[in-house]
Order: structure tokens, then sequence, then C-alpha cells
């Protein structure tokens, strides 16, 4: 392989780490649309379908890990190799936490009926825009709208938090809600992993685009350094 | 660095970056750069250079000598023998009469020698090159052979005239012709072609063989459109030189049966004949100045011929080279 | 498992216990090796591991190396080159070679490219077999207004790929090249080996390279030796990311060699 058909495999790499992107944002809106709805048959499929989600893992894995054996890339070639290993990885992570939703959906057939809270409508909102656009921003190389992305996290917190207290509050006043309570509550919890995944994705990005750590804070926390 | 000094058994490693030199004091311009580190070197550079000089100088000293030397003959030749130059020299007979005494024999004699030598010699002297370097296994025998050309090289002139006497003269039943000196000529300088010719060979580069092998050229094929083009310059020039070097040469035509005496111009090969250094030592054997002046003068046309001889080389050696 | 792959498919070249000898040294000893038709087969491997005198065992370049001694076998499409009867001219058209140094010959970049066919006697349009070549050595666009003018005169890396079209220019079926790119700046080499991705269609390609990345970017199959001997053949991207043996592990993460 040399240079025209290494850029032939980085754009067969991207193209497959889009079809994963697709297939994960599918199975978080599948999964959310299945808890709306309390349709049980939708929640089965995003279960059935995560192994294709976790095969691309494997392949796109596969494939970074032979590109940077055989091609020595740098600089962005090099970067664009490390954050699709990472992306899929965050990706396959998000396939999962739709699959807890998706699982959780059976258990609140089952039990007696329970209003999904707005505040829960609000994170699905949220998460699944946050993913969309992150994957999005990856894409297209938009540093301004990942960015933007990572800041809608704290309302997501925000949320995860008062959806926590007022579960435990429907929990201590009524125990026959416990076992709906705990499962809404893993809901909120997966959700708001999700919004984490999503702003992972964008850290990636930026990283990507202008060689810039952002992570853990890592702006916010850092002295005015010069740009590696 | 706190100011001890390591004891006289250690070695004093060089810092790998000299340190700032101090301030010099106000008003004072800085010091020189020195490494002050090196106390290892004398480097005593200006003798050095001066040993240098001396030596240039004794080069061209010896130089000189040798062009003062060329240019005192040169002169001398021309000042007793540019008079004598006229066309009927160039074109008459010998004589015992100064006034009507010319060298044309004597040029026409030398002009067949010199052309059937070089037909004689260069084929037979790149042909051994050609075989001792490309195709002769390098077993004993070759260099047995190889050895002994360089040793035939060094030979005396004269001997090679006693060996074309009984060979060519009387073994081969030549007589005392054209023919036989060439041959015998063309023995004299067999070594010095043959080596010259091996050496333009050897400075082919073995790169350019080897490409010609990988294309599936057989040996024969890589010599004559590879090697030998690039070789034949080489070749050319040495072969030359050697010419040069026979055209001059007395002692083994004389041997071989150039006539001292000669009242006809030869045609034919088997025909007798006499070459102009032995005209010139005929000349020179006379008493009078006057044919001294007249051995000058042919000295002169030698000369002549052996500068257009050496422009020949020049020439072809260009006109080969040209190209690439 | 044998450190040593067995190839699918057809294959074009296989040496059968090949030893080469210097004098008394073996400096090939005992290669059992299968190469492809169409792929490219790199040879790596330390200074000395005997690389090159195993390429040019496969066009008996070795018959020109005084002293050289060769036992075992080479086959190419079924027979020994080194069988009797058979012709190293003959082998040396069919398998064609590009050396370490660039060695155009003194002429005109027509007649470099020209040579070959006219010596294997081509019947056919010559100008238009130079153009092919020329094309496919990815020379033409650069030298099509100066195919008089000296080889000489061109860059190393041009001079480099004139050599290929040279080579290509008698219809070979196998090209060895021994360190093609090693003399040149990384631009050409860079050149060279899209070149060598490009031929791998329709030639069989034997490359040595002391290079490692320019074995894993450009090869299919990669043979590592050392002292003579064939430590690891297999998959390049096996090699490179999962090696079977220590010593090519050793030495592709560089701690030794």
């Amino acid at each position: 392989m040399t240079h025209r058909h290494f850029q032939d495999e980085l754009d067969a790499l991207k193209a497959r780490l889009v079809a994963m992107a697709g297939l994960a944002e599918e199975a978080v809106r599948s999964a959310v649309t299945a808890l709306l709805e309390r349709n049980e048959a939708m929640a089965k499929s995003v279960v059935s379908r995560d192994n294709a989600i976790d095969d691309l893992e494997i392949q796109i894995e596969e494939t970074c890990v032979s590109l940077l054996a055989l091609q020595q890339p740098m600089a962005r070639d090099l970067r664009l190799i490390t954050a699709a290993m990472k992306i899929s990885g965050d990706l396959e992570r998000v396939g999962d936490h739709a699959v807890n939703i998706a699982e959780a959906v059976h258990w609140l057939i089952e039990s007696p009926l329970f209003p999904v809270l707005p505040e829960i409508e609000e994170m699905v909102r949220l998460s699944t825009a946050m993913l969309r656009d992150a994957l999005d921003a990856f894409i297209r190389g938009d540093t301004a709208l990942a960015r933007e992305i990572l800041k809608r996290d704290d309302r997501v917190d925000e949320l995860h938090e008062n959806t926590f207290r007022i579960l435990l509050t429907h929990m201590m006043e009524d125990p026959r809600k416990i076992s709906a309570g705990m499962d809404l509550l893993l809901v909120s919890g997966n959700l708001e992993r999700i919004a984490d995944l999503a702003t992972n994705i964008c850290e990636e990005g930026i990283y990507l685009v202008e060689g810039r750590v952002v992570k853990h804070h890592a702006e916010e926390r850092a002295q005015p350094a010069p740009t590696g | 660095m706190s100011g001890e000094r390591p004891g006289p058994d250690v070695r004093v490693p060089r810092p790998s970056v000299a340190r700032a030199p101090e301030a010099p004091p106000a008003g004072e311009p800085p010091p020189a750069p020195t490494n002050r580190n090196d106390d290892r070197f004398d480097v005593r550079l200006r003798a050095r250079a001066r040993f240098g000089t001396v030596f240039a100088v004794l080069c061209f000293l010896a130089t000189l000598i040798g062009v003062l030397v060329l240019a005192a003959l040169l002169v001398d030749i021309f000042r007793d023998g540019f008079h004598r130059l006229t066309p009927a020299f160039l074109n008459g007979m010998p004589s015992r009469f100064v006034e009507r005494a010319g060298i044309k024999p004597a040029l026409v004699g030398s002009a067949w020698v010199m052309v059937l030598t070089a037909i004689v010699s260069f084929p037979l002297g790149v042909g051994t090159a050609i075989w001792l370097e490309e195709y002769a296994p390098n077993n004993r025998f070759t260099r047995i052979v190889q050895t002994n050309i360089a040793n035939l090289a060094g030979v005396p002139s004269i001997v090679y005239g006693i060996l074309g006497l009984t060979l060519f003269v009387r073994g081969f039943a030549l007589g005392r012709s054209i023919l036989a000196a060439a041959f015998t000529l063309s023995l004299l300088i067999l070594p010095v072609v043959i080596i010259a010719s091996q050496e333009a060979i050897k400075a082919v580069p073995n790169s350019i063989r080897l490409g010609a092998y990988a294309l599936g050229a057989t040996r024969w094929e890589a010599i004559r459109y590879q090697v030998f083009p690039l070789a034949l310059p080489g070749i050319m020039t040495g072969t030359i030189l050697a010419l040069s070097r026979a055209i001059g040469e007395a002692a083994p035509v004389i041997m071989v049966g150039a006539l001292g005496f000669i009242s006809f111009v030869p045609t034919r090969p088997l025909d007798g004949f006499t070459v102009i250094p032995f005209q010139i030592f005929s000349w020179v054997s006379r008493p009078q100045v006057a044919f001294q002046e007249l051995a000058a003068a042919a000295s002169i046309v030698l000369l002549a011929l052996l500068l257009t001889m050496n422009a020949a080389a020049i020439w072809l050696r260009n006109r080969y080279t040209r190209k690439f | 498992m044998s450190a040593i792959h067995v190839p699918a498919g057809p294959i074009e070249l296989e040496s059968r216990a090949l030893s080469v000898y210097y004098g008394g040294t073996p400096a090939v000893r005992d290669v059992s090796i299968q190469i492809p038709d169409r792929k490219v087969v790199a040879f790596i491997g330390p200074s000395g591991c005997g690389k090159s005198t195993l390429l040019r065992c496969f066009n008996r370049m070795n018959d020109l190396v005084p002293g050289a001694r060769v036992t075992g076998e080479a086959i190419f499409q079924g027979q020994n080159l080194y069988g009797t009867g058979v012709d190293p001219v003959d082998v040396r058209r069919r398998i064609g070679m590009v050396f370490q140094k660039p060695n155009p010959f003194p002429k005109s970049i027509y007649d470099n490219v020209a040579f070959g066919p006219r010596i294997n006697g081509y019947r056919d349009d010559l100008d238009q077999l130079v153009e092919h070549s020329l094309r496919q050595a990815a020379l033409w666009d650069e030298v099509k207004d100066r195919l008089d003018d000296s080889a000489l005169a061109l860059s190393g890396g041009q001079q480099q790929r004139l050599c290929i079209a040279r080579a290509l220019a008698v219809a070979p079926e196998v090209l060895l090249m021994d360190e093609p790119a090693s003399a040149l700046d990384p631009i050409a080499t860079q050149k060279i080996e899209e070149l060598i991705y490009e031929l791998k269609q329709n030639y069989t390609v034997v490359i040595v390279t002391h290079n490692m990345q320019q074995a894993a970017r450009v090869s299919d199959l990669t043979a590592f030796l050392y002292l003579g001997s064939v430590v690891e053949y297999g998959p390049t991207q096996t090699l490179f990311t999962n090696p079977r043996e220590e010593r090519t592990e050793a030495y592709i993460t560089g701690r030794f060699g």
C-alpha cells in the first residue's frame, strides 16, 4: 500500500465508522422510542441488532492496528486512526447502553404504570441530539459545534440528578414503585452515559482537527501553554 | 566544577558546550575565541602551512625545469633547421648534395610503417585485452600471461629488432621490407596497447555489465554494445600514444633492414624502405654542419607528425566521448 | 505450525533447499519458499543475512560472481532454473532485475529502453514498445519530449524508473528488485513504491529491502531472513502485527539488527 492507496484505506475506515455511528444512533433511537411507547417488539430488535455494532468495533480496531503497523501514519492520519479506535469503542458502549434501556422496557411494562418523567423525556431529547450532533461534528470536522455540544452535557447531568431525587421521593413514598423506579433510574443513568460518550466523541473530534487535547476539562484547567 | 583539578592520570573530558568566555574588562575588544580545553593537540598551523607552500614551490620548479628543457630543445631544433624546410626538401630524394637532399622516401616509409603497424597492433592488442579482462578465468595461466605482458613492455627495443630480423625477415622470408618493420614495431608496442586497453576496459563500471546481463544479453553482446564503446576512447588514446612511440624508433627498424641510403620511394609492403629517425641518424653522422641542419629539419618534420598523431588521438577521443 | 507460510494460488517462483556458498562460506542455507503469482514478496533482514544473494539466485546472476556455488533448486513455472540445458541468458530475459544503484547505460533514454528488445530480436514497433515501457514505469510524461537526451542527465529517481522501464521492455514475467529505493530521496522512494503497487497487477515482484517500513507498505508477503535462513515467511499484515517467531519480533521492534 502506498500513498494513494493508504488514502483509500483511510476513507474506507471513515466510512465504516460512519456506518457504525448510524447503527448506534439508530439503536438509541429505537430503544428510547420503545421506552416511551412501551413497545416490547422494538426493544427486542434493539438487543438483537447489537451484534452488528460489536462486530464493527472489532473490525475497526483490527483495521486501525493494521494501518498503524503497516503504514507508519503521521500527524493527522495518525490522529484519525487513534480517534477512530476510541470512537468505535465509545460507539460500542453507546450500543450497550441502548441495549440496557431496551431491556428495561420489558420490566417497565410488567410493573404498574409508571409515567415516564418529563425529565427523562428531556434527557432523551438532549442525549439523542448530542449523539447525532457529535457524530456530525466529527465527520465534518466542525470544532465549534463540538465545543458547543460539550456545554450541553451540564444540562443532562443536572437532569439526571433531578431525576434521581424525584424517583427517590417516589420510591420512598410508595415501596411498590421501587422496582419500576430503579429501572427508570437505570434508564436515566444510561441516557446520561450516552451524553457523556457523545462528549467523548466531540473531544476526539477536536483532537483530530486541532491536535489539542480537551478532555477532562483540560482546556479550562490548563495555563496558557504553547500549542503542540 | 568546584575548583578541584583532576589528577595527572585522569583524562580531562572535553565539554560538549564551550563555556561562555568571561566578560572582558570594559573598553577592550573581546578576546578571540579559543578552545581552551584542547591541550592535547599541538596544532602548529602556521608551520604546516609553510611546509605546504614549500612543497608546492618545489613541484612548480620541477615542472618549470621540464618545460624549460623542452623549450630549449625546440628552440634549438627550429633555429638550426627551420630554414631548410622547403617543399623541395619534403619532396626530394636524399643526396650527397645538401641543396638537393630531401626526405620524401623517409616520409613515405614512415607513413607506410605506421599505418601497417596500426593495422596489425590494434586488433591484436585490443583482442588480447578483451580476452584477459572479460573472458579469461582467474587462474594461474592467466596470471602468467598478464605478468609477462607487463615484462615485455620493458624489453629494450633493439631486442625486438633482433627478434624481427630472425622471425620476420628470415623466418617468414619477408626480407628487409616495410612489412617486416611493421610486424616488428607491432610486437614492440603490443604490450603497451594491451595494457592501455585493459585499463580502459577495467575503467568501465561493472554495474553497466550487470545491467546488460540482467536484460538477457550474452557476454559478447554486453562487451560489444556496452563495454567496448565506453572503453574505446581510452583504447584509442593508448594505441595512438603507443604508435607515437613507434614512429620515433630507430634501433629495431635498423635491425630489420631500413636502408641507410635510399634512392627510390617505396610503393609496396614488401619494398625496401627507410624511416625518418634513421634518416636523421644518417645525416647527423655526417660532419658537415649543413647536414646537421638537415637533421634538425627532419626532426621538425617528425615532431610535426607526432603532434598530428596526438591531435588525431584527442580529436577521436572527443568525438566518441562527446556523446555522453 | 511452521513459520514458513505456503501461499494459496498459483506459484510463480519457488526455491527448494537452495544454498549458496562463496568459497566455503554459506551465504544462503537451505531455503525453501514459494512466491505466488502477481504478488509482491519482500525479503527483509539485517545486513549480510543473505537476502540479496537469495534474490540473485532467481535470475542466475550468482553465476557471475566468481567463487559462488549454488546447490538445490530454483523453480520457475515448474522448471528448475539450475537444471541442465537451461540457458541463463534466457532466464535473465524472463526474470528481470533492478539494482540498488540506478545503472542506466550512458546512452540516450530511448536507447536505454530499446537495448534489451534489440538484442532479443524484437520484431514489432520499437517506438511503441519504448513508450509503453516508459508509461508502465510512470516516466513517460517526464521524458517524452527528450527521448534522445542522455539518460545520465536524469535525476536519481528518474534514472531508477528508467531502469525499471528498461527491465520491463523485454516483457519479463518476474521482476526482482534489489533495494531499488535505498539510493533515492523520500519523494522518489514514494514514487517507486507506488509504481511497485501498480506493477503487481501484471508482474510478480520480489523486492529486497533493508527498510522494514517499506516492506510493510509495499508487500503482500514478507520473508525475514537471518544468517542465510528464512526465519519466518508469511502475509505481511500478520508478520508485522503478530509475528510467530521471537527473532522476527526482535528484529521488527528494532531490538536487534
